[in-house]
C-alpha cells in the first residue's frame, strides 16, 4: 500500500513555506543579522532531522534490527530531504558567510591589520574559505548519497526479493556509520561552533549529534503515529510506539548527560578562553538558556517514565511538539548569540523562517513516501515486525 | 517468539533444556580438571605476591613507589582506572543489552557480571592503597565532625568517585545475585551430598521457581537493568572527572566523560573475550558461546575502539585549533616527547589493532582474537597511563618538569592485582553456574539449532 498525499498535507506544507518566505522577506527588511542567523539555525534544525533518520535507519541494518522494519520507509522518506538541506546549507554559506562567520572577514589575518587576530590566523589552515567551502559540499554529497542508495536498495528489495539487497544495505549502511561518525562531528564544528570561532570545546560534535538524534527520534515517532492515525501501517501496534517513546526517553537523558558534561567542566575549570560562551549566554539570555535544559530533560524524563505513557500515541504527540520546541531552543542557543550578539530574540523572523524549512521538509517527506509501498515487502526481518510484542 | 530465519542459532548442538542443566552443572558437581588446578596455582602465586607487595606498601609507606613531587599519580591511578574500567563490560551486557532485547547477552553475561565484580574489587584495592595509610580510608566517607576528622569536601571529584564506585559495586553484586539465585536452587536441588546441599540451599534463599518467584525475578531483573544503566555511565564519566575538572593540559577537556566510557566498554568487553575463549575450553561450553558471540562482541570492540579513536583525534586537532600553547604542547609532547613510546603503544593497540576486526575472516577467529583482547587491555592500559603521566610529568614551569619510573613494589602491585582477578575467577568457575542457566533455557524455543531447523520444515510445508 502506497501513501496518498492528501489536499490537508499539501495546504499545510505550502502555508508553512509561504509564512517562510514572508518571515525571511520581513527578516531582511528589518535585521538582516537575525534573518542570516534564523536562516542558518532552521536549515541545521530540519537537517538535522533528516539526518538522524538516515542514522537511526543504518544502524537499524548494521544491528540486525527486526521490530522497526515496518517503519524503515518513514526514516527513507526523512532522508529524501537531505539534498533539498545540503543545497541550502551550502547557498547559505556562499551568499551569507560574511554576516554569519567572522573568521571569514580578511583583516583578521592580516599582520599589518590593527585588527589582526593571532588566535584566527592560528586556524587558518583549518579555517579558509576553498578548505571549508570543500567540506560542505562533501557533507551535503555523502549524506544524500547514503540517503538515496539505502532506499534504492529497498526499493530493488521489494521487485527482486531474496537478501541480496539486503546484505547490500548493511554494507552501504557500515560505511555511512563510519563516514558519518567523522562528519557528524566536523560538520558541527565547521557549521556551528566556527559561529564563535574563538571557541572551542572538544564535546561539542557530540553534544550537537545527541541534540539532532533526539529531534529526529521524535520526528519519526510523530509522523509514524500520525500515518497511523491516517489508517496507514494497520500492523504498527502499541509495542513499536513503545519502543520509540523508550529512544526518545532515553536519548533524551543521553542529551541532558552530555549537556551536563560539557556545561559543568567548562563551569568548574573557569578558563577564560572557555567560560566565555556560557557566561555569554547566561548573562543575555538566561530564561532561554534554563529553558533548554528545563524541557529537554525534565519534560521527556517525568512524562515519558512509565511504561504506559509509551504507549499512548496522543502522550507522545503532546511531548513530541515540547521537545521539538525545546530542541529549536538548543539549537538557538548554539547560534544566535554568536551570529546576532546580545540583542538576539525570538520573533516572527526565527520562528517564520523555521516554518519555511518545515514545510518544505512535509513537502518532500509526503511526496517520496507516496511514491513507494509503505512498508519493504521482501525485508528477511519483516516477519519480526509484524509481530512485534512486548 | 517468532524469529526470522536470517538469524543465526545461539545455542548449537540439539541442547535440550536438560541438557542445559547437565552442561552447566557439570564442572560444579565433578572434580576440577588439571588445567584448572594449573592456572589456579599461578593465580595464587601472583595473589602472594600482591600480598606481599602490598604489606610493604602499607608497612613502609607510598615511598616505595617511584612517585615525586610532579608525578604523584602513577601507576596506581592507572591501574585503578583500567579495572574501573574492564568492569565496565559486565554491567552493559547484562542491563544495555537487557534492555536492547539482545537474546545473546544469555550465554555471557553470567561470566561478564562475575569478572564486573572482581574488576572492581581489584579497582578498589588500589583507590585504598595509595592514600598510603589505609587505616584511615574511613575518612573518605563523609562523616560528623566529632568524629575526630574533616567533613569531607563535597566539590571535589574524587569523593563523588567514593560514591559513585560505591554504589556500582553494590548494584552490580545485586544485579548478579538475583541472577543467580535460581541456578542456584538449581544446583541445590541436584546434589547429591549433604555439604552441597546446604551450602547451596543457603545461597539460593529459598527459591521454589513458582510463577510469582519468577515475576518478582523479572519484574527485579528489569528494574536493576534500569538502575544500572544510568551507573555504567555515572562511574566512568565521574572517573574521567578526576581528570577533567582540573586544569591541567591534557586532563582538562570536554570530551572526557562519554570518552572514558566508550573506553571502558571497549576493554571490558575484551576482558569477556580473553576469559571466555578460555573458559568455552577449559569447560566445553562450545555449543554455547558460539562464533556468534564471540563475532557480536568482536563488533562491539570495533565500535568502541573506533570512537575512542575518534575522541584522540578529536582532542588533538582541539588542542591545535584552541590556539591554547599548554594544550598544544602537551599533545605533541605525548607523541613525540620522553614518553612518545606510550603514546604509539597506546594508538596502535587502541585504534589501529580493532580495525582489523572489519574483516569477518578475523573477527570470528578464536586464536586471534584472543590475541587481540590482550592486545586491546595493553592498549587501554597505555592509555590511562600517557593521560595521567604525560600530563604531569611537564606542569607549567619547567621547574615542575620531572620523570616518573616505577619501582618493583608497583609492578608487583599490579601484577598481583591481576593474580587476584584471576583467583577470584577461577573459584567463581569452579563453584558457580558460569551460565545463567535458566535465563538461557527461555529461548532454546527460538534460537537454539534445533528450533531454527524446525521453523525451517515447517515453512517447506
Amino acid at each position: 500500500m502506497n501513501y496518498v498525499i492528501t489536499k490537508n498535507n499539501k495546504t499545510l506544507s505550502f502555508v508553512l513555506m509561504g509564512v517562510g518566505i514572508l518571515s525571511i522577506v520581513y527578516g531582511f527588511a528589518t535585521d538582516s543579522l537575525r534573518a542570516w542567523g534564523s536562516l542558518l539555525m532552521s536549515n541545521f534544525y530540519v537537517m538535522a532531522i533528516a539526518l538522524a533518520g538516515i542514522f537511526f535507519l543504518a544502524v537499524q541494518y548494521v544491528a540486525e534490527v527486526g521490530w522497526s522494519v515496518q517503519i524503515k520507509r518513514v526514516l527513507m522518506a526523512m532522508g529524501t530531504y537531505l539534498p533539498y538541506a545540503g543545497g541550502f546549507l551550502i547557498l547559505i554559506f556562499v551568499v551569507g558567510h560574511h554576516d554569519l562567520y567572522f573568521w571569514t572577514h580578511h583583516e583578521y589575518y592580516d599582520k599589518a591589520s590593527p585588527d589582526y587576530d593571532r588566535l584566527l590566523d592560528g586556524k587558518h589552515a583549518f579555517l579558509n574559505m576553498p578548505f571549508y567551502i570543500t567540506r560542505l559540499v562533501l557533507y551535503a554529497g555523502i549524506w544524500s548519497y547514503f540517503a538515496l542508495m539505502l532506499r534504492k536498495e529497498s526499493l530493488k528489495e521489494d521487485i527482486v526479493g531474496g537478501v541480496i539487497n539486503y546484505k547490500k544495505s548493511v554494507k552501504l549502511s557500515a560505511i555511512f556509520l563510519v563516514l558519518f561518525a567523522v562528519s557528524s562531528s566536523t560538520s558541527a564544528w565547521d557549521i556551528l561552533m566556527s559561529i564563535d570561532a574563538h571557541w572551542f570545546s572538544t564535546l561539542f560534535g557530540w553534544y550537537v549529534f545527541a541534540g539532532m538524534f533526539v529531534s529526529g527520534l521524535t520526528v519519526i515517532a510523530m509522523l509514524v503515529i500520525y500515518l497511523k492515525r491516517s489508517g496507514y501501517l494497520p500492523n504498527v501496534n502499541d509495542s513499536h510506539i513503545h519502543d520509540l517513546g523508550k529512544f526518545m526517553f532515553a536519548f533524551s537523558i543521553f542529551w541532558t548527560y552530555l549537556w551536563f558534561s560539557q556545561f559543568m567542566l567548562i563551569w568548574y575549570a573557569n578558563l577564560p578562553e572557555e567560560v566565555a560562551y556560557y557566561a555569554f549566554r547566561q548573562d543575555h539570555f538566561k530564561a532561554i538558556f534554563v529553558l533548554n535544559f528545563l524541557i529537554n530533560f525534565f519534560c521527556p524524563f517525568l512524562i515519558l517514565m512509565t511504561r504506559d505513557s509509551k504507549r499512548i500515541k496522543g502522550l507522545i504527540l503532546f511531548i513530541g511538539s515540547i521537545m521539538l520546541i525545546g530542541h529549536w531552543l538548543d539549537v538557538y542557543l548554539i547560534v544566535m548569540p554568536g551570529v546576532v550578539g546580545d540583542h538576539a530574540t525570538v520573533g516572527i523572523t526565527e520562528v517564520g523562517t523555521t516554518c519555511f524549512f518545515a514545510g518544505l521538509f512535509l513537502y518532500v517527506f509526503f511526496n517520496s513516501l507516496s511514491k513507494a509501498p509503505l512498508v519493504p515487502k521482501n525485508h528477511p526481518m519483516l516477519g519480526e515486525s509484524l509481530h512485534h510484542q512486548i | 517468539m517468532y524469529e526470522a530465519s536470517i538469524r543465526e542459532p545461539l545455542i548449537l548442538g540439539d541442547k535440550t533444556a536438560h541438557d542445559i542443566t547437565e552442561d552447566i552443572c557439570r564442572p560444579i558437581e565433578g572434580k576440577a580438571n588439571k588445567y584448572w588446578w594449573w592456572c589456579f596455582s599461578v593465580s595464587v602465586a601472583a595473589l602472594i605476591w600482591w600480598v606481599l607487595c602490598v604489606s610493604i606498601t602499607v608497612g613502609q609507606g607510598i615511598g616505595v613507589w617511584g612517585l615525586n613531587n610532579v608525578v604523584d599519580w602513577g601507576w596506581d591511578i592507572t591501574n585503578f582506572v583500567w579495572w574501573v574500567g574492564i568492569g565496565h563490560a559486565g554491567t552493559l551486557i547484562s542491563a544495555v543489552l537487557l534492555l536492547f532485547r539482545q537474546k545473546w547477552r544469555l550465554s555471557i553475561n553470567r561470566a561478564a557480571e562475575a569478572m564486573t565484580i572482581f574488576a572492581v574489587i581489584c579497582a578498589a584495592s588500589f583507590l585504598l592503597t595509595h592514600t598510603g595509610r589505609p587505616w584511615l580510608d574511613y575518612t573518605l566517607f563523609p562523616l560528623p565532625n566529632q568524629f575526630g576528622s574533616l567533613w569531607v569536601n563535597f566539590n571535589s571529584p574524587l569523593i563523588w568517585d567514593t560514591f559513585a564506585v560505591s554504589t556500582y559495586f553494590s548494584v552490580s553484586l545485586v544485579f548478579w545475585y538475583t541472577g543467580l539465585i535460581p541456578d542456584f536452587a538449581v544446583v541445590r536441588d541436584r546434589a547429591k551430598t549433604k555439604g552441597m546441599k546446604f551450602w547451596y540451599g543457603l545461597l539460593s534463599f529459598g527459591w521454589v521457581g513458582s510463577a510469582k518467584n519468577w515475576q518478582r525475578f523479572e519484574e527485579v531483573s528489569l528494574v536493576l537493568a534500569g538502575m544500572s544503566t544510568p551507573l555504567v555511565l555515572s562511574v566512568h564519566t565521574i572517573v574521567s572527572m578526576d581528570f577533567a575538572t582540573s586544569i591541567v593540559p591534557g586532563w582538562h577537556t570536554t570530551i572526557f566523560p562519554p570518552y572514558f566510557v566508550a573506553g571502558a566498554i571497549f576493554s571490558g568487553f575484551a576482558m569477556v573475550q580473553t576469559l571466555l575463549i578460555i573458559t568455552r575450553k577449559v569447560l566445553s561450553l562450545e555449543n554455547y558461546i558460539t562464533t556468534y558471540h564471540i563475532d557480536m562482541m568482536n563488533r562491539i570492540i570495533m565500535i568502541t575502539g573506533s570512537i575512542v579513536g575518534i575522541a584522540y583525534i578529536t582532542e588533538f586537532f582541539m588542542s591545535w585549533y584552541s590556539g591554547v600553547e599548554y594544550e598544544s604542547y602537551c599533545f605533541v609532547n605525548r607523541a613525540t616527547g620522553y614518553y612518545w613510546w606510550a603514546y604509539w603503544s597506546m594508538m596502535t593497540c587502541n585504534v589501529i589493532s580493532p580495525q582489523l576486526f572489519w574483516f569477518k575472516k578475523l573477527r570470528t577467529n578464536f586464536t586471534f582474537t584472543f590475541i587481540l583482547s590482550i592486545v586491546v587491555n595493553i592498549g587501554m592500559w597505555f592509555e590511562r597511563f600517557v593521560i595521567i603521566v604525560t600530563s604531569l610529568h611537564r606542569a607549567y614551569l619547567p621547574s615542575e618538569w620531572s620523570t616518573y619510573h616505577p619501582t618493583w613494589v608497583e609492578v608487583g602491585i599490579f601484577i598481583g592485582s591481576i593474580g587476584l582477578f584471576f583467583t577470584c575467577f577461577l573459584l567463581f568457575a569452579r563453584f558457580f553456574p558460569v551460565i545463567a542457566m535458566s535465563e538461557l533455557k527461555t529461548i532454546v524455543k527460538s534460537s537454539s539449532s534445533q528450533a531454527k531447523r524446525e521453523f525451517k520444515e515447517e515453512a517447506h510445508h
